[in-house]
């Protein structure tokens, strides 16, 4: 089996001694920001960006796989203790996760997330492994009009599809497309949208839209809503280890969790909020203790814990083979391959072996890390939390400038980084979501360039994106997905006026 | 009482929506103008004009749609919002922006933003702010120039080091 030997090769990369000190880095890193509130693994790739494009590229990435995965873990942390879901993936955590907190059984919360997040975080690590080169396969014979489509389709299920609002999500794509448009088109070499501002040439910046929209806004909104929310912090009693009947009803649910995590992180269905969900309501559907649901049920923190953790692998599959990001955190690392001018995609499969094989070998390290360091150490993150609200989102705040100081000094730069902040908040506020908008600026302006490197081999005819089967199919899920959630909508207003 | 046609069911234009709406549609207006200020000359594929265009006219889309949403009231609800705490972090950037603008140098101007955040979080304690934050920024400073060796903006006070 190739992959196999690619993986076996990948491993030989992955525990060189300096790549496992940035598996390290990233994993440390990663659950500190999925601890705190208010930053999550997005807005630590866009910060670090700037600080590491003279570092190493494969430990560079291999350090950003690991705030990811590690992000995840620690979300799951807050989620318990504090009942402030740190991203939307971790909601359902919270709803079984703070009542067993409250019941003074969140050790055993906190351990079966942690061993649910291992389990389910190598099983689709393997996963994406097996199935990473049969899709590059796959992809070998995409031309150009392939890509726009499945670009197409990427942006739909981004913004459309799962939200909870098509519009809103799709409001937030075209903004992010939009931003994407500015500076000089590389074809012609004509400026668009730049104003006459040189600054604004060389197009936005993925690092100041991230840090503006995820740490700025973050801020502004915390801050607006001071005096509403009031966080408890639930301190762990009792034994941090599991009984016998914990974990003869976390296992199942582990399991399940990956199942639908994983294919739903790997189809371009973007967000990890739906696995989760799926998975609490079929934990709450085969339970045999569904009375225990809403007053602390494991299998409710196993299952989406699972889910969760799978998901954020599969979003590594359309990223590494297709070079295709589907959640804010993959556009972040997406910028980060870009950094270094490396395209992530079968080309990169062909031509850099070791560092994408070292990248997903990295992950089984930094998985086995992530376990060893939550369960005994749980005490010490919970620390975190005890920093006070305004000297976290003061420190959080001098970062998320330092990033842009570093990268761009200019007057223009930081005031598009307090634009994008004013610009996040009122989004939070109107309840737009976030991610669609990083999407579309990274993803729009290839996206571009693939359609008019097809238009230009079929000499301008449109249809050419109809003659491929593949690009036919595929555009017409794009159709299918944007059209459906209107349908379902108005089926569901249907049923509400019937009662 | 004639505000109130049909009970309270009936739910309220969102005056908030409207704006975001007509924001929308403006947007859309400034891509079709500057796609307009672009030449052209490509006789086979696609000019640079015609993503802008194709952009635009999905923004107008959305501006209606949105203004569909608004007019149904169909936003979702928000709290009221602290509106002079938002302000205090502004005004914090704009110094950031400033002192940074006029040569001040990146410590002053991070120290600045420090302290208006924890401000306008609820801190009401200047002085010790002030040296948290000029001791957190400086040693972020000497990590940046020492360590990175990524150079930031320097004034009078980073030439000391």
């Amino acid at each position: 089996m190739d992959a196999f030997v690619a993986l076996a090769n990948g491993m030989a990369v992955a525990i060189q001694p300096m790549n496992m000190l940035y598996a390290l880095i990233g994993v440390l890193l990663g659950t500190a920001v999925g601890v705190l509130p208010g930053i999550g693994p997005a807005l630590t790739v866009a910060l670090l960006l700037p600080v590491t494009y003279k570092l190493d590229p494969g430990g560079s990435l291999i350090m950003f796989a690991g705030i990811y995965y590690g992000g995840m873990y620690g979300g799951s942390t807050t989620a318990i203790l504090i009942n402030t879901p740190g991203e939307s993936a971790s909601m359902a955590t919270a709803l079984e996760g703070n009542k067993m907190a409250k019941a003074g059984r969140g050790g055993p919360a906190l351990a079966t997330a942690a061993i649910g997040s291992f389990v389910a975080g190598t099983i689709a690590t393997i996963g994406l492994a097996f199935l990473a080169p049969w899709l590059v396969d796959f992809a070998v014979h995409f031309g150009p009009e392939d890509y726009f489509a499945l670009m197409c389709v990427a942006f739909v299920t981004v913004s459309a599809t799962f939200g909870s609002s098509p519009i809103r999500g799709l409001t937030s794509l075209f903004i992010g497309l939009t931003l994407g448009l500015v500076g000089i088109d590389k074809l012609t070499g004509q400026p668009r949208l730049a104003f006459g501002i040189p600054e604004l040439l060389d197009g936005v910046e993925v690092t100041t839209l991230a840090v503006g929209l995820f740490a700025v806004g973050e801020a502004l909104y915390v801050v607006s809503r001071r005096h509403h929310s009031e966080e408890k912090l639930e301190p762990v009693r009792g034994s941090l280890w599991m009984t016998k009947e914990d974990w003869q009803r976390s296992w199942k649910p582990w399991l399940r969790g990956t199942m639908f995590g994983f294919p739903i992180g790997a189809l371009p269905a973007g967000g990890a909020e739906i696995p989760t969900f799926l998975s609490y309501s079929t934990e709450k559907r085969l339970s045999k203790h569904p009375e225990e649901f809403g007053k602390g049920a494991i299998e409710g923190v196993a299952g989406p814990e699972a889910a969760n953790n799978a998901s954020a692998a599969g979003t590594l599959v359309p990223l590494l083979t297709l070079g295709l990001p589907t959640s804010a955190t993959a556009a972040m690392m997406l910028a980060g391959f870009q950094q270094y001018g490396l395209n992530p995609g079968p080309l990169l499969f062909a031509e850099r072996p070791d560092l994408v094989w070292g990248l997903i070998a990295s992950l089984f390290i930094a998985n086995v890390m992530l376990l060893v360091l939550n369960l005994p150490l749980v005490g010490l993150w919970v620390k975190l939390l005890a920093i006070p609200q305004p000297w976290l989102y003061a420190g959080i705040l001098v970062f998320a400038t330092t990033g842009t100081i570093a990268a761009k000094p200019s007057v223009v730069e930081l005031s598009m980084l307090a634009g994008f902040g004013v610009m996040g908040f009122l989004m939070r506020r109107f309840d737009f979501p976030i991610a669609p908008v990083v999407v579309g600026l990274i993803l729009g302006p290839i996206a571009e360039s693939q359609l008019r490197r097809a238009m230009s081999i079929s000499l301008g005819d449109p249809m050419a994106l109809l003659q491929s089967p593949m690009s036919a199919t595929l555009l017409g899920i794009a159709l299918i997905a944007l059209v459906a959630p209107f349908v379902m909508q108005g089926l569901g207003r249907f049923k509400a006026n019937e009662d | 009482m004639s505000d109130l046609p049909q009970g309270a069911a009936e739910r309220r234009i969102d005056s908030a929506g409207v704006v975001i709406a007509l924001a929308l549609a403006g947007l859309a207006a400034v891509l079709v103008w500057d796609a307009s200020q672009l030449q052209s000359n490509n006789p086979y594929g696609m000019g640079p004009h015609v993503m802008p265009v194709v952009i635009a006219v999905g923004l107008g889309i959305l501006a209606i749609g949105n203004l569909v949403e608004a007019l149904r009231g169909n936003l979702p609800a928000r709290e009221s919002a602290d509106a002079k705490a938002v302000w205090l972090i502004l005004g914090g950037l704009a110094l950031l922006i400033a002192i940074i603008g006029l040569g001040g140098g990146f410590i002053p101007a991070t120290t600045a933003l420090f302290v208006a955040t924890a401000t306008a979080f609820g801190r009401r304690a200047i002085l010790a702010d002030l040296a948290i934050g000029f001791v957190m920024t400086t040693l972020i400073y000497v990590a940046f120039s020492r360590l990175l060796t990524l150079s930031l903006p320097a004034g009078p006070l980073e030439r000391l080091f």
